[in-house]
């Protein structure tokens, strides 16, 4: 009996380091028959349907059936806006799956994205290694990483003025209007150049490390982030993590 | 003794059935009665959800507002929870609704209000607090300068009356208002008129359409143009068909929206997106980014969004760099008939929740008093195109005066902000609202799809005919869920409800409790006997 054990216990770890490895093996920049490469999407106009498969990278709102997700493959980025999709699979969604999704291509103040999509899950994981975009802040090339994980490195938070002429380390809204758990808006610099920096409260609320982080900086304050670069009119990084600069 | 357990057991059986009874379709708080007094020896705590349009002189007045009432009533301590988004409010309350957790007032929409009414005495109607001599509007024992129930204005007044009673009085009101370069409408050789047609904005903006070889626009040398851009497409349609005497619903909810006229203002809406004359705001963007960046010649946008609009916008969503210097008009909606202009009014309501204590709904109904003060009103109208809803404080020498400065710099005095104020302050008796019944929010989102829907449709070169409509009224009534409002009447409550069959799970749930309780008697009268048996 104990032999039958033993012979078992073997058999499904192995089996299970072989499911492991099968995870790992995937390859992120492979598309199926009748999908789009991140380069023919890129391409596609906006308005003209698209078909991609990517891995959800982060998930930002679920409301009434519809969900709103960061994904990426090897080559770039997708947004995936209010995407047809049940609670039940909206929990399946965890960093990593493979997705296939199907929608039209569009283009809102700037952040392209996918819209009225709809999505099948698929067999594979991937989790990307975000980008160090430091050096491209304030650069044209920027934007060709858009919704893309990425890092600030070395950045220093420089002050944000409240209406009554105040600085301070970071503001409720834009204009310091909100309240604790609205956005989170806060200016960092390098090489001499400021650049805004959001906490989405739908994709980082106020239970989050991240939101506390922020509530927490100092004007001065030497910090890594990381985070989505989304688009509102200008590049406007959606941060899921802050660190002390190391 | 023995009897008496058997009486137990059976007042005991009979008392959980009729509670298991009232579990479905639970019957809520009881109706708010009037205190005779209001006790101030006790604290109160209430909260108000409120409703900023991203503006921190807005959250400031309302802090200062709740500061001013408490040093009057410092029993009283009100808590400020703050939104951005009408919607996010309805869908707070509405969960709260089913946990007894509501706030003690909150801003709104009449719309919403009707959705709120179907829990039983959720919210508290105000026929009685408006005019109660003690506590009502400028009521006796009311310890502020609040304006009596003659001074609220009318129609707006009117807008808060749901099913047959007052349950909620307005608190700023607003319209929507062209907003217009006019540097380009004269370039492209127009005259602005004073009062703006339909049909002179489609052939403005099919002018502005217009391509270079190079492939820019004409009017402004630059890539992007969308000439005309409305921001809320369910007040378009909305509009529309009110100008045009059509139907769009009955006050009992009957839909009307359905109809010939719609399909004809559809069909214009498409072949204005299909030249690239005409887009919304949720398929490009904000109106006034494209306004002020020289892309945009008409953008309709609500009176309370004036502050956003023009070269010298003192509130901008884009860079210095991409603003264009050029002149801004502010209009009435475009018309049908010039003559007889109808527009609509629209702007944050204010409601108060029913609870236990009559008292702490007393303590809210004075707060929702104080916000109609003229220091409240005056001073949240001058944030942005609003204005008062009421009298007393239009006819305040202090806000006649701010009216009068008019462009005298680009923040307070905000030529473009007050001209807005004006616009609707000359257009009173012009504006109107639509039906209000429980389903009126869900008709209101479908009137907007359907423009959405077509423009989207175009834009991706899908066929548009009779058969396209025809799906397209079959899919939004459905997805609204529209053929199910009809039957409802104007107003339906809880109380009038027929929650239908008891789902099987719950049926099977009290029946075993029944049965289990069946037993216990059964077991109780079966030793009766036994005892009695046994002497």
């Amino acid at each position: 009996m104990k032999k039958f054990v033993a012979l078992s216990m073997a058999l499904v770890l192995a089996l299970s380091m072989f499911g492991c490895s099968s995870a790992a093996k995937d390859d992120p920049s492979k598309k199926s028959e009748g999908v789009m490469t991140y380069t023919e999407y890129a391409a596609a106009p906006v308005e003209s349907e698209v078909v991609i498969e990517a891995y959800v990278q982060a998930k930002q709102s679920w409301w009434e059936d519809k969900a709103t997700v960061y994904a990426q493959d090897a080559d770039g980025a997708y947004f995936l806006y209010d995407m047809a999709c049940s609670k039940e699979d909206y929990e399946k969604l965890t960093t990593g799956t493979k997705i296939k999704v199907t929608g039209y291509k569009a283009e809102w103040s700037g952040e392209v994205e996918i819209i009225d999509a709809t999505f099948e899950i698929l067999e594979g994981n991937f989790v990307a290694t975000p980008m160090d975009a430091t050096a491209l802040l304030g650069t044209d090339e920027l934007i060709q990483h858009q919704n893309q994980l990425a890092s600030f490195k070395g950045m220093t938070v420089e002050a944000s003025q409240t209406q009554d002429k105040q600085d301070v380390a970071f503001l409720y809204n834009w204009d310091g209007s909100g309240q604790d758990g609205d956005d989170l808006y806060f200016n960092a610099s390098v090489n001499g150049q400021t650049y805004t920096f959001v906490i989405e409260s739908y994709l980082c609320d106020k239970t989050t490390d991240v939101y506390n982080a922020v509530k927490s900086l100092k004007v001065g304050d030497k910090i890594d982030m990381e985070g989505f670069l989304y688009w509102y009119e200008g590049v406007n990084p959606h941060i899921t993590s802050v660190t002390a600069a190391k | 003794m023995k009897h008496l357990r058997t009486y137990t057991c059976l007042l005991l059986v009979l008392a959980s059935l009729l509670g298991l009874a009232g579990c479905h379709g639970s019957r809520g708080l009881d109706a708010f009665q009037i205190p005779e007094e209001f006790d101030t020896s006790r604290p109160y705590e209430i909260t108000f959800w409120a409703k900023n349009d991203t503006n921190k002189t807005q959250s400031n007045i309302y802090e200062k507002a709740i500061k001013d009432f408490e040093s009057i009533y410092p029993n009283i301590h009100v808590n400020l929870r703050l939104y951005t988004d009408y919607g996010k409010i309805y869908n707070d309350v509405i969960t709260n609704i089913s946990t007894g957790t509501t706030p003690n007032v909150c801003i709104t929409y009449p719309d919403h209000i009707a959705t709120y009414m179907t829990g039983t005495n959720s919210v508290v109607p105000l026929d009685e607090l408006l005019v109660n001599p003690k506590y009502g509007l400028g009521g006796s024992e009311v310890a502020f300068d609040a304006p009596v129930k003659a001074e609220i204005i009318p129609q707006f007044l009117k807008e808060c009356f749901i099913g047959g009673h007052y349950y909620a009085l307005p608190y700023m009101r607003s319209t929507e208002a062209c907003y217009i370069n006019k540097t380009y409408v004269e370039s492209l050789g127009y005259t602005l008129p004073e009062q703006l047609t339909w049909d002179f904005i489609w052939e403005v903006s099919e002018a502005a359409a217009k391509k270079g070889a190079d492939g820019n626009y004409l009017l402004n040398g630059q890539p992007v143009m969308i000439p005309f851009i409305y921001k809320s497409t369910d007040n378009m349609m909305i509009q529309l068909l009110r100008q045009a005497g059509a139907g769009y619903s009955t006050d009992t909810g009957d839909i009307q929206i359905f109809n010939d006229t719609t399909r004809g203002i559809l069909e214009t809406v498409a072949s204005h997106v299909k030249t690239g004359a005409f887009s919304t705001f949720k398929i490009s963007s904000y109106p006034a980014n494209f306004l002020n960046a020289g892309q945009c010649v008409f953008a309709i946008d609500s009176t309370a969004g004036a502050t956003w609009m023009g070269t010298n916008a003192p509130l901008s969503d884009i860079s210095g760099d991409k603003l264009v210097e050029f002149e801004t008009e502010v209009r009435p909606i475009p018309q049908l008939d010039p003559n007889h202009p109808q527009m609509i009014s629209q702007g944050p309501s204010v409601c108060v929740f029913n609870k236990s204590d009559p008292q702490e709904v007393l303590a809210s109904w004075l707060f929702v008093q104080y916000l109609l003060t003229n220091d409240v009103q005056i001073a949240y109208s001058q944030t942005e195109g609003y204005i008062p809803v009421t009298a007393k404080a239009h006819s305040d020498a202090g806000y006649q005066e701010y009216l009068s400065r008019a462009g005298e710099d680009n923040g307070f005095y905000y030529d473009v902000k007050l001209k807005a104020s004006k616009l609707l302050l000359d257009n009173m008796e012009n504006t109107f609202v639509a039906p209000v019944f429980n389903g009126s929010a869900s008709l209101r989102d479908a009137a907007g799809q359907l423009i959405e829907n077509t423009a989207k449709s175009v834009r991706r070169n899908e066929q548009i005919d009779d058969a396209y409509f025809d799906t397209l009224y079959e899919n939004i009534s459905s997805l609204y869920r529209l053929d199910q409002i009809g039957n409802q009447g104007a107003f339906s409550s809880a109380k009038e409800k027929d929650l239908g069959k008891l789902p099987t799970t719950s049926v099977i749930l009290l029946s075993s409790l029944g049965a289990a309780w069946l037993c216990i008697v059964a077991y109780a009268v079966f030793k009766r006997f036994q005892e009695k048996k046994s002497r």
